[in-house]
């Protein structure tokens, strides 16, 4: 499948514009209230209606009506294969799932940002950048079904591996933008991570090493307010975005159900990471509306009005609104983007269901690089082990 | 072209000759540079090779091994310092869930060839932390290799075979023998890195060593000679692999087997010897397999390391016992 790239390439920008800034006006600290709007970047209500941002505009002044279309549909069919993958759970065919529901624009507008050479580095929940990337949701799957570890190569698209230990990527985004920098590279990192791991020591010294070596890279946090049954309130006492002041590079909180506005952001925060600027820190505010895994049972711990409030500002319902509003979409859009939609969630579930278990000896497989000689004792262990049932079988 | 010299200083210029063969090899860690490390093993390397090679990093050693994760995806062979044993442990989770399983995790496609170098044992007099012996903590996890040489040859060639590894390896550096001077040969052909030697020739009793015990097995077996005793001495010198069949070979001959380290006998290595041994040798023992090691108790206060550490007494004795089955 091939997928429509709605992110237009830009040129470099020379150093030193207003927006470009460290220490922009933007990231200092008023002790704004927590989850209050004053300080959030938007350019889409959620009843649609196109807002002017003076410092972001430009980053999205040229976008085309296809390109609108591009993100729409983008966002539709993220939603539709996440569904779909939800459901595939609930059948039996995958272990467990963890639903991006309700982060499709934050997502699909920082993942649409980034130039092919740009190098992203995922949570587990990352299912719209990987469909921005061009990686096939099919392979997004195996893990959850339990047929592999992670089945796609990260050097093919420039997306590496699920990362499930919370953290631990904003260190190999870091280190792999020092890496950027030291080839002298005209290209960016972006570390994904979420509210919850905003407390992990590692995203600490991600920003640490980030800033201290003034790496090329974009620290995207998607705040979808809980880190499984823990609010954010749990994991902090300033808006997340605060935190980037104190190791010396800008913050800035984006709308992160408002699609445009989190493309600009990131296209923003990209720019300062190809000019030499460093590391940003961009707090995608958004809302986690399912369950944090399969698993999971919110209503536990939160009630549903929260839930219905967010409903309100729908990332898809608000472009659509807008791509009506505007005239850049009619109704023959939508019916045929319905029809790609369950054309996407058919494959995907006749994908899943075909996926055969891997063969027994990829136990042994991959474990080195160079070898082992345990691993090869054991491997013979097995096979020897595994060839004794054979003997019996055929023995009858 | 034989050199003597000190097993830091050999380490050095291995990494001095890794740094000049291959640009993509760096060195990171705290104190690294301008100091040349806390023991001098990276002395002068900045000053030869750029703070952009041979790197200063923050005090964070998760976030050292982290990124140097990021720097091995970027394609860097990055060679990183935890100045002491104890202090690794803010990275054990970067090591164990990352590093260690990325490859198997990509099916091939990632290779992280990092290398983690660890000053690690007792016997200098230091502070609580600084005297630890971890690697049975790193040899139970797959994916990673471990290894620690005795000597200064040793040190050299092994850590070039390290560098060149695409396999993460953990380097374990016995810091109480880093002044201890042998000779290094350059030019020669390297020992296989996984491969154990025999250091002593003996017929009696098997004594099992690596990284700072290797040099108190040699004297115990010089003194037990004295007594009329004939021990063979093996530097086991990698924990991960594990020559399992240099063992078996000195075991059949001797039918005897003392495994000495400095970590806590319990869980060490020396249970993963004398359980694999066992099954090998079974009938070629004539007793049990007898471990020599750190007992169960926090690394005690450094006018107690002396009692705690294995001593040529210790080791002895624990010939005498296994000779008197």
């Amino acid at each position: 499948m091939t997928v429509e790239s709605t992110a237009a390439r830009k040129p470099r920008r020379s150093a030193g514009s207003k927006a470009g800034t460290t220490g922009s006006k933007r990231t200092t600290s008023t002790t704004p209230k927590k989850g209050s709007d004053t300080d959030l970047v938007q350019l889409l209500t959620p009843e649609g209606e196109r807002v002017a941002n003076p410092e972001y505009d430009r980053y999205v002044e040229g976008i085309t009506p296809e390109q609108l279309r591009g993100l729409y549909r983008d966002m539709v069919l993220t939603r539709r294969f996440d569904a779909e993958a939800t459901s595939l759970q609930r059948q039996g065919e995958l272990g467990l799932w963890a639903s991006l529901l309700g982060q499709e624009a934050a997502q699909i507008g920082s993942g649409r940002a980034l130039n092919d050479e740009d190098y992203v580095f995922p949570t587990y929940r990352e299912h719209g950048v990987a469909w921005c990337r061009g990686v096939d949701p099919t392979n997004l799957l195996g893990m959850f079904r339990g047929v592999n570890n992670g089945g796609w190569d990260p050097n093919g698209n420039n997306f590496h591996l699920y990362t499930i230990v919370i953290g631990s990527q904003t260190l190999h985004a870091t280190g792999y933008a020092m890496g950027v920098a030291k080839d002298g590279a005209d290209s960016a990192v972006i570390a994904y991570f979420g509210d919850g791991a905003s407390s992990q020591g590692d995203v600490a010294e991600s920003f640490t090493f980030a800033a201290v070596y003034n790496a090329p890279v974009v620290f995207f946090c998607q705040n979808n307010q809980w880190a499984i049954s823990e609010p954010t309130e749990k994991q902090t006492r300033v808006p997340l975005y605060q935190r980037a002041q104190g190791f010396g590079f800008p913050g800035v909180r984006v709308d992160g159900n408002d699609v445009l506005a989190c493309l600009a952001v990131t296209k923003w925060a990209l720019e300062r990471a190809r000019n030499g600027e460093g590391p940003t820190l961009v707090e995608a505010f958004t809302y986690r509306m399912g369950a944090h895994t399969t698993s999971d049972d919110p209503t536990r711990y939160r009630h549903d009005d929260e839930r219905v409030a967010w409903e309100a500002k729908d990332p898809i319902a608000r472009l659509r609104a807008y791509l009506l509003a505007t005239d850049h979409a009619d109704e023959g859009f939508f019916a045929e983007l319905e029809a790609e939609s369950e054309a996407l969630g058919r494959r995907v579930r006749e994908a899943v269901r075909a996926m055969p278990d891997p063969d027994h000896f990829a136990i042994f497989e991959n474990v080195y690089a160079d070898g082992h000689g345990l691993v090869d004792e054991e491997r013979a262990g097995f096979a020897a082990y595994q060839a004794s049932f054979a003997d019996v079988e055929g023995g009858n | 072209m034989a050199e003597k010299m000190a097993l830091a200083k050999a380490i050095n210029e291995s990494l001095r000759k890794a740094l000049e063969a291959d640009p993509k090899v760096l060195v990171m860690g705290e104190d690294v540079g301008k100091l040349g490390g806390v023991f001098r093993v990276t002395d002068g390397l900045q000053k030869d090779f750029g703070e952009d090679r041979v790197i200063d990093t923050p005090l964070a050693e998760s976030g050292i091994v982290g990124t140097a994760i990021g720097l091995a995806l970027r394609g860097y062979r990055p060679v990183v310092e935890i100045q002491f044993d104890g202090f690794v442990f803010p990275a054990y989770d970067q090591i164990v869930t990352q590093l260690a399983k990325m490859h198997a995790r990509s099916l091939g496609k990632v290779k992280l060839p990092v290398v983690i170098r660890i000053p690690y044992g007792g016997g200098i007099g230091a502070v609580e932390h600084h005297s630890e012996s971890p690697e049975a903590l790193f040899a139970h996890v797959a994916g990673l290799k471990i290894v620690s040489p005795s000597n200064a040859s040793d040190a050299y060639w092994m850590m070039q075979q390290a560098i060149q590894s695409d396999d993460p390896v953990i380097f374990f550096e016995p810091k109480r023998r880093y002044w201890d001077k042998s000779e290094v040969d350059a030019e020669a052909i390297p020992y296989p890195l996984h491969k154990a030697r025999v250091v002593r020739e003996g017929t009696d009793v098997t004594l099992a060593a690596y990284g700072p015990m290797v040099k108190v097995c040699q004297e115990a077996a010089v003194a037990a000679q004295e007594e009329g005793r004939s021990l063979e001495v093996l530097d086991l010198r990698s924990v991960s692999p594990l020559d399992f069949d240099s063992l078996q070979a000195s075991v059949e001959k001797t039918r005897r087997l003392v495994v000495v380290h400095e970590a806590p006998v319990f869980f060490g290595s020396g249970a993963e010897i004398a359980a694999r041994i066992t099954e090998r040798c079974f009938y070629h023992l004539e007793a049990p397999v007898l471990r020599v090691g750190g007992y169960h108790a926090p690394y005690p206060p450094a006018r107690l390391e002396e009692e705690y550490l294995p001593g040529l007494d210790r080791v002895l004795d624990a010939v005498d016992r296994v000779l008197a089955y």
